[in-house]
Protein backbone atom coordinates (compact mmCIF):
# COMPACT_ATOMS: atom_id res chain seq x y z
CA UNK A 1 0.00 0.00 0.00
CA UNK A 2 2.52 2.44 1.15
CA UNK A 3 4.78 1.75 -1.84
CA UNK A 4 2.07 2.62 -3.88
CA UNK A 5 1.46 5.44 -2.62
CA UNK A 6 5.38 6.26 -3.16
CA UNK A 7 4.62 5.12 -6.67
CA UNK A 8 1.76 7.61 -7.21
CA UNK A 9 3.53 10.23 -5.60
CA UNK A 10 6.36 10.27 -7.65
CA UNK A 11 4.31 9.93 -10.87
CA UNK A 12 2.21 12.74 -10.08
CA UNK A 13 5.41 14.84 -9.42
CA UNK A 14 7.06 13.81 -12.50
CA UNK A 15 3.85 14.47 -14.53
CA UNK A 16 2.86 17.80 -13.12
CA UNK A 17 6.66 19.05 -13.69
CA UNK A 18 7.38 21.23 -9.86
CA UNK A 19 3.76 21.64 -9.23
CA UNK A 20 4.25 19.20 -6.42
CA UNK A 21 6.31 21.13 -3.80
CA UNK A 22 6.84 18.19 -1.23
CA UNK A 23 5.15 14.25 -0.95
CA UNK A 24 4.08 12.70 2.31
CA UNK A 25 2.25 9.35 3.62
CA UNK A 26 0.04 10.51 6.00
CA UNK A 27 -2.40 7.95 7.37
CA UNK A 28 -2.03 5.50 4.72
CA UNK A 29 -2.89 8.75 2.87
CA UNK A 30 -0.64 10.43 0.38
CA UNK A 31 -0.26 14.17 0.70
CA UNK A 32 0.88 16.81 -1.62
CA UNK A 33 2.00 20.55 -1.17
CA UNK A 34 1.71 22.42 -3.91
CA UNK A 35 2.07 26.65 -4.50
CA UNK A 36 -1.37 28.95 -5.39
CA UNK A 37 -0.09 29.63 -9.49
CA UNK A 38 0.11 25.53 -9.75
CA UNK A 39 -3.32 24.61 -8.00
CA UNK A 40 -5.16 24.44 -10.84
CA UNK A 41 -2.88 22.63 -13.08
CA UNK A 42 -2.27 19.74 -10.38
CA UNK A 43 -5.74 19.41 -9.67
CA UNK A 44 -6.60 19.15 -13.34
CA UNK A 45 -3.99 16.48 -13.49
CA UNK A 46 -5.52 14.65 -10.41
CA UNK A 47 -8.92 14.66 -12.21
CA UNK A 48 -8.11 13.08 -15.52
CA UNK A 49 -4.93 11.20 -15.26
CA UNK A 50 -6.02 7.68 -15.84
CA UNK A 51 -4.02 6.40 -13.09
CA UNK A 52 -5.31 9.06 -10.58
CA UNK A 53 -8.96 9.94 -11.60
CA UNK A 54 -9.85 11.43 -8.04
CA UNK A 55 -12.95 12.43 -9.59
CA UNK A 56 -14.69 14.09 -6.60
CA UNK A 57 -13.93 16.86 -4.49
CA UNK A 58 -14.78 15.38 -1.20
CA UNK A 59 -14.19 18.93 1.23
CA UNK A 60 -11.91 22.34 1.08
CA UNK A 61 -11.11 23.29 4.26
CA UNK A 62 -8.41 25.03 6.09
CA UNK A 63 -6.00 25.58 8.88
CA UNK A 64 -4.58 28.42 10.85
CA UNK A 65 -1.15 28.57 12.19
CA UNK A 66 -1.09 31.74 13.52
CA UNK A 67 3.37 31.35 14.09
CA UNK A 68 3.73 30.82 10.44
CA UNK A 69 4.19 34.00 7.92
CA UNK A 70 1.94 32.07 5.31
CA UNK A 71 -0.19 31.30 8.40
CA UNK A 72 -3.24 29.28 6.21
CA UNK A 73 -3.27 26.11 4.92
CA UNK A 74 -5.96 24.97 2.37
CA UNK A 75 -6.68 21.73 2.24
CA UNK A 76 -7.90 19.85 -0.77
CA UNK A 77 -9.61 16.24 -0.03
CA UNK A 78 -10.24 14.33 -3.25
CA UNK A 79 -11.36 11.41 -3.99
CA UNK A 80 -11.21 8.26 -6.62
CA UNK A 81 -14.10 5.83 -7.11
CA UNK A 82 -12.59 3.94 -9.72
CA UNK A 83 -9.24 3.12 -7.38
CA UNK A 84 -10.80 3.59 -3.82
CA UNK A 85 -8.28 5.88 -2.79
CA UNK A 86 -8.20 9.13 -1.23
CA UNK A 87 -5.30 12.23 -1.40
CA UNK A 88 -4.68 15.24 0.21
CA UNK A 89 -3.84 18.67 -1.66
CA UNK A 90 -2.28 21.58 0.50
CA UNK A 91 -1.35 24.85 -0.46
CA UNK A 92 -0.01 27.55 2.07
CA UNK A 93 -1.32 31.27 1.64
CA UNK A 94 -1.51 34.16 3.92
CA UNK A 95 -4.55 36.72 4.34
CA UNK A 96 -3.95 38.61 1.58
CA UNK A 97 -2.73 36.72 -1.12
CA UNK A 98 -5.80 34.66 -2.97
CA UNK A 99 -5.38 31.01 -3.86
CA UNK A 100 -7.24 30.72 -7.41
CA UNK A 101 -10.59 29.00 -7.23
CA UNK A 102 -11.32 25.24 -7.84
CA UNK A 103 -14.65 25.51 -9.40
CA UNK A 104 -14.12 25.50 -12.65
CA UNK A 105 -12.07 22.36 -11.90
CA UNK A 106 -14.84 20.43 -8.95
CA UNK A 107 -18.14 21.74 -9.39
CA UNK A 108 -18.48 21.09 -5.16
CA UNK A 109 -15.81 23.69 -4.92
CA UNK A 110 -18.33 26.99 -4.50
CA UNK A 111 -19.40 26.14 -0.98
CA UNK A 112 -16.36 24.71 0.48
CA UNK A 113 -14.73 27.74 -0.99
CA UNK A 114 -17.45 29.98 0.45
CA UNK A 115 -16.98 27.92 3.75
CA UNK A 116 -13.14 28.36 4.09
CA UNK A 117 -13.34 32.12 3.50
CA UNK A 118 -16.09 32.38 5.65
CA UNK A 119 -14.61 30.81 8.59
CA UNK A 120 -10.60 31.75 7.67
CA UNK A 121 -10.79 35.00 5.50
CA UNK A 122 -8.66 32.74 3.16
CA UNK A 123 -9.09 35.23 -0.23
CA UNK A 124 -10.15 32.34 -3.90
CA UNK A 125 -9.69 34.58 -6.96
CA UNK A 126 -11.87 33.91 -9.91
CA UNK A 127 -14.84 32.44 -7.57
CA UNK A 128 -18.12 32.84 -8.94
CA UNK A 129 -19.77 33.97 -5.63
CA UNK A 130 -17.76 34.50 -2.71
CA UNK A 131 -19.99 35.65 -0.01
CA UNK A 132 -20.23 34.62 3.73
CA UNK A 133 -22.27 30.94 3.99
CA UNK A 134 -22.34 30.19 7.87
CA UNK A 135 -22.01 33.06 9.87
CA UNK A 136 -25.01 35.55 11.24
CA UNK A 137 -25.41 37.95 8.48
CA UNK A 138 -23.44 40.91 8.18
CA UNK A 139 -20.87 39.02 10.76
CA UNK A 140 -18.27 40.92 11.22
CA UNK A 141 -14.23 38.18 11.68
CA UNK A 142 -13.32 34.82 10.85
CA UNK A 143 -14.41 32.30 14.03
CA UNK A 144 -12.46 29.42 12.93
CA UNK A 145 -8.63 31.88 13.55
CA UNK A 146 -6.67 30.94 16.45
CA UNK A 147 -7.00 34.94 17.03
CA UNK A 148 -10.96 35.29 17.20
CA UNK A 149 -12.37 35.41 21.09
CA UNK A 150 -14.39 31.88 21.58
CA UNK A 151 -17.58 34.32 22.49
CA UNK A 152 -17.09 36.75 19.48
CA UNK A 153 -17.81 40.36 20.22
CA UNK A 154 -21.62 40.45 19.89
CA UNK A 155 -24.51 39.24 21.25
CA UNK A 156 -28.45 39.06 20.21
CA UNK A 157 -31.61 40.46 22.36
CA UNK A 158 -35.14 41.13 21.60
CA UNK A 159 -35.54 44.95 22.35
CA UNK A 160 -39.02 45.18 22.50
CA UNK A 161 -39.29 48.75 22.40
CA UNK A 162 -37.73 49.31 18.94
CA UNK A 163 -39.54 45.90 18.17
CA UNK A 164 -36.10 44.24 16.25
CA UNK A 165 -33.63 41.80 17.34
CA UNK A 166 -31.01 44.03 18.67
CA UNK A 167 -27.07 43.58 18.65
CA UNK A 168 -24.95 44.35 21.65
CA UNK A 169 -21.57 44.07 23.07
CA UNK A 170 -21.09 40.42 24.70
CA UNK A 171 -21.38 40.44 28.32
CA UNK A 172 -20.61 37.66 30.36
CA UNK A 173 -22.05 36.91 33.81
CA UNK A 174 -19.38 34.82 34.37
CA UNK A 175 -16.16 34.19 32.36
CA UNK A 176 -15.54 30.73 30.02
CA UNK A 177 -13.26 28.18 32.54
CA UNK A 178 -11.34 24.99 30.90
CA UNK A 179 -10.97 22.55 33.57
CA UNK A 180 -9.88 20.09 31.26
CA UNK A 181 -6.37 20.23 32.01
CA UNK A 182 -5.17 17.11 30.33
CA UNK A 183 -6.71 16.69 27.15
CA UNK A 184 -6.23 13.00 25.86
CA UNK A 185 -5.45 13.18 22.33
CA UNK A 186 -3.00 16.47 23.08
CA UNK A 187 -1.67 16.71 26.78
CA UNK A 188 0.32 13.47 28.64
CA UNK A 189 -0.03 10.16 27.50
CA UNK A 190 -0.13 8.75 31.39
CA UNK A 191 -2.88 5.71 31.13
CA UNK A 192 -6.23 6.50 32.84
CA UNK A 193 -6.69 5.20 36.09
CA UNK A 194 -8.32 1.43 35.73
CA UNK A 195 -6.05 1.47 32.24
CA UNK A 196 -2.55 0.76 33.37
CA UNK A 197 -3.08 -3.64 32.66
CA UNK A 198 -4.32 -2.73 29.50
CA UNK A 199 -1.68 -0.82 28.10
CA UNK A 200 0.95 -3.20 29.52
CA UNK A 201 -1.10 -6.43 28.05
CA UNK A 202 -0.65 -4.38 24.74
CA UNK A 203 3.30 -3.93 25.21
CA UNK A 204 3.47 -7.79 26.30
CA UNK A 205 2.06 -8.84 22.88
CA UNK B 1 -43.80 8.51 36.61
CA UNK B 2 -44.98 11.91 37.97
CA UNK B 3 -47.09 12.74 35.17
CA UNK B 4 -50.68 12.44 37.08
CA UNK B 5 -51.62 16.12 37.58
CA UNK B 6 -55.15 15.17 39.34
CA UNK B 7 -56.72 12.26 40.91
CA UNK B 8 -58.35 10.28 38.99
CA UNK B 9 -62.02 9.71 39.26
CA UNK B 10 -62.82 6.30 39.84
CA UNK B 11 -65.57 4.41 37.74
CA UNK B 12 -67.63 4.79 40.44
CA UNK B 13 -67.31 8.34 40.94
CA UNK B 14 -68.06 8.89 36.96
CA UNK B 15 -70.77 6.96 37.19
CA UNK B 16 -72.54 9.54 39.80
CA UNK B 17 -71.34 12.56 38.52
CA UNK B 18 -72.60 11.37 35.18
CA UNK B 19 -76.18 10.75 36.87
CA UNK B 20 -76.62 13.54 38.78
CA UNK B 21 -75.78 15.38 35.34
CA UNK B 22 -78.10 13.65 33.78
CA UNK B 23 -80.60 14.57 36.34
CA UNK B 24 -80.14 18.43 36.12
CA UNK B 25 -80.11 18.58 33.03
CA UNK B 26 -84.10 16.55 32.76
CA UNK B 27 -84.88 18.43 35.58
CA UNK B 28 -83.77 22.01 34.27
CA UNK B 29 -83.00 21.61 30.96
CA UNK B 30 -80.17 23.31 31.18
CA UNK B 31 -76.23 22.94 33.12
CA UNK B 32 -74.29 25.93 35.17
CA UNK B 33 -70.63 26.29 34.91
CA UNK B 34 -67.97 28.81 35.73
CA UNK B 35 -67.75 30.46 31.35
CA UNK B 36 -63.92 31.12 32.28
CA UNK B 37 -63.26 27.66 33.60
CA UNK B 38 -65.01 26.32 30.67
CA UNK B 39 -62.79 28.25 28.41
CA UNK B 40 -59.62 27.35 30.04
CA UNK B 41 -60.85 23.68 29.71
CA UNK B 42 -61.18 23.85 25.90
CA UNK B 43 -58.12 25.96 25.42
CA UNK B 44 -56.05 22.89 27.74
CA UNK B 45 -58.18 20.48 25.93
CA UNK B 46 -56.90 21.65 22.60
CA UNK B 47 -53.22 23.30 21.89
CA UNK B 48 -51.67 22.79 18.46
CA UNK B 49 -47.97 22.94 19.09
CA UNK B 50 -45.80 24.59 16.68
CA UNK B 51 -43.29 22.17 15.68
CA UNK B 52 -40.11 24.76 16.05
CA UNK B 53 -37.15 21.91 15.76
CA UNK B 54 -33.71 22.99 15.78
CA UNK B 55 -31.37 20.52 16.70
CA UNK B 56 -31.13 17.08 18.35
CA UNK B 57 -33.87 17.86 20.92
CA UNK B 58 -36.41 17.97 17.59
CA UNK B 59 -36.34 14.04 17.57
CA UNK B 60 -37.07 13.81 20.94
CA UNK B 61 -40.04 16.20 20.53
CA UNK B 62 -41.20 13.93 17.51
CA UNK B 63 -40.94 11.01 19.73
CA UNK B 64 -43.10 12.63 21.79
CA UNK B 65 -45.72 12.90 19.49
CA UNK B 66 -45.40 8.96 18.40
CA UNK B 67 -47.44 6.37 19.69
CA UNK B 68 -45.55 5.59 22.60
CA UNK B 69 -46.25 8.39 24.53
CA UNK B 70 -48.97 10.40 22.07
CA UNK B 71 -48.80 13.56 22.82
CA UNK B 72 -52.15 13.67 20.50
CA UNK B 73 -54.20 12.29 23.33
CA UNK B 74 -54.04 15.22 24.97
CA UNK B 75 -55.55 17.41 22.27
CA UNK B 76 -51.79 18.51 21.79
CA UNK B 77 -51.18 18.29 17.99
CA UNK B 78 -48.30 19.36 15.72
CA UNK B 79 -49.25 21.95 14.01
CA UNK B 80 -46.58 23.31 11.26
CA UNK B 81 -48.14 26.41 10.76
CA UNK B 82 -47.71 29.44 13.71
CA UNK B 83 -50.96 31.02 12.37
CA UNK B 84 -53.07 28.04 14.05
CA UNK B 85 -50.86 27.11 16.69
CA UNK B 86 -51.19 27.97 20.65
CA UNK B 87 -47.87 26.70 22.05
CA UNK B 88 -44.30 26.91 19.91
CA UNK B 89 -41.85 24.04 21.38
CA UNK B 90 -38.74 25.81 20.74
CA UNK B 91 -36.77 22.44 20.83
CA UNK B 92 -32.88 22.78 20.08
CA UNK B 93 -30.02 25.43 19.90
CA UNK B 94 -30.87 28.72 18.58
CA UNK B 95 -28.30 30.71 16.77
CA UNK B 96 -28.21 34.15 16.03
CA UNK B 97 -28.76 33.74 12.62
CA UNK B 98 -32.04 32.22 13.28
CA UNK B 99 -32.80 34.73 15.87
CA UNK B 100 -34.96 36.64 14.02
CA UNK B 101 -36.87 34.22 12.44
CA UNK B 102 -37.78 32.80 15.62
CA UNK B 103 -39.07 35.57 16.74
CA UNK B 104 -41.08 36.77 13.62
CA UNK B 105 -42.48 33.00 13.46
CA UNK B 106 -43.87 33.97 17.14
CA UNK B 107 -45.30 36.96 16.31
CA UNK B 108 -47.56 35.38 13.68
CA UNK B 109 -49.31 33.04 16.36
CA UNK B 110 -52.08 34.35 17.75
CA UNK B 111 -52.94 35.14 21.06
CA UNK B 112 -53.51 33.33 23.87
CA UNK B 113 -49.71 31.94 22.80
CA UNK B 114 -47.47 30.13 24.94
CA UNK B 115 -43.89 28.83 24.58
CA UNK B 116 -41.79 25.62 26.08
CA UNK B 117 -38.20 25.62 25.72
CA UNK B 118 -37.05 22.51 25.06
CA UNK B 119 -33.44 21.82 26.30
CA UNK B 120 -30.18 22.73 27.30
CA UNK B 121 -29.69 25.30 24.80
CA UNK B 122 -32.59 27.05 24.53
CA UNK B 123 -33.09 27.29 28.29
CA UNK B 124 -29.55 29.41 28.80
CA UNK B 125 -27.06 28.52 25.74
CA UNK B 126 -26.14 25.10 27.18
CA UNK B 127 -23.23 23.60 25.75
CA UNK B 128 -22.71 26.76 23.45
CA UNK B 129 -23.28 29.40 26.12
CA UNK B 130 -19.75 30.29 25.29
CA UNK B 131 -20.27 30.31 21.63
CA UNK B 132 -19.66 33.44 19.46
CA UNK B 133 -22.97 32.19 17.17
CA UNK B 134 -25.42 31.07 19.41
CA UNK B 135 -28.32 32.66 21.92
CA UNK B 136 -27.71 32.22 25.32
CA UNK B 137 -31.06 31.51 26.17
CA UNK B 138 -34.12 31.56 23.54
CA UNK B 139 -36.19 33.44 26.56
CA UNK B 140 -33.72 36.41 25.51
CA UNK B 141 -35.81 36.33 22.33
CA UNK B 142 -39.61 35.41 23.37
CA UNK B 143 -41.18 34.90 26.90
CA UNK B 144 -41.11 31.82 27.72
CA UNK B 145 -43.81 29.77 29.88
CA UNK B 146 -42.44 26.19 30.39
CA UNK B 147 -38.71 25.63 30.65
CA UNK B 148 -38.06 21.89 30.39
CA UNK B 149 -34.58 20.83 31.28
CA UNK B 150 -32.12 17.98 29.90
CA UNK B 151 -29.49 17.41 26.62
CA UNK B 152 -31.98 16.37 25.26
CA UNK B 153 -34.82 15.68 27.75
CA UNK B 154 -36.27 12.53 27.25
CA UNK B 155 -39.99 12.23 25.68
CA UNK B 156 -41.22 11.61 28.83
CA UNK B 157 -39.82 15.37 30.45
CA UNK B 158 -41.42 17.37 27.20
CA UNK B 159 -44.67 15.57 28.24
CA UNK B 160 -44.45 16.44 31.85
CA UNK B 161 -43.80 19.81 30.32
CA UNK B 162 -46.85 20.15 28.19
CA UNK B 163 -48.48 18.44 31.47
CA UNK B 164 -47.14 21.63 33.30
CA UNK B 165 -48.48 24.21 30.67
CA UNK B 166 -52.07 23.06 30.57
CA UNK B 167 -51.71 23.52 34.63
CA UNK B 168 -50.33 26.56 34.40
CA UNK B 169 -53.17 27.80 31.38
CA UNK B 170 -56.26 25.85 33.89
CA UNK B 171 -55.01 28.20 36.57
CA UNK B 172 -54.27 31.11 35.39
CA UNK B 173 -56.03 31.21 31.65
CA UNK B 174 -58.64 34.48 31.73
CA UNK B 175 -61.29 35.44 29.26
CA UNK B 176 -58.87 38.53 28.20
CA UNK B 177 -56.77 38.08 25.40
Amino acid sequence: MAVSLQELGAHVSQATAGAVVATSIRLDELMLETTPEKLIGLLTFLRDDPKCLFKQLVDVCGVDWPEREKRFDVVYNLLSLKNNQRIRVKVATDEATPVPSAAPVYSSAGWFERETYDLYGVWFSDHPDLRRILTDYGFEGHPMRKDFPLTGFVEVRWDDVQKRVVYEPVKLTQEFRRFDFLSPWEGDHRPLPGDEKAGEKGKAS
Amino acid sequence: MGVTTQAKPGPAAEAALSRALNDELADKGFVVAQLDKLITWARTGSMWGLTFGLACCGVEMIHCWMSRYDLDRFGFAPMPSPRAADVMIVAGTLTNKMAPALRKVYDQMAEPRYVISMGSCANGGGYYHYSYSVVRGCDRIVPVDVYVPGCPPTAEALLYGVLQLQKKVRRTGTLVR
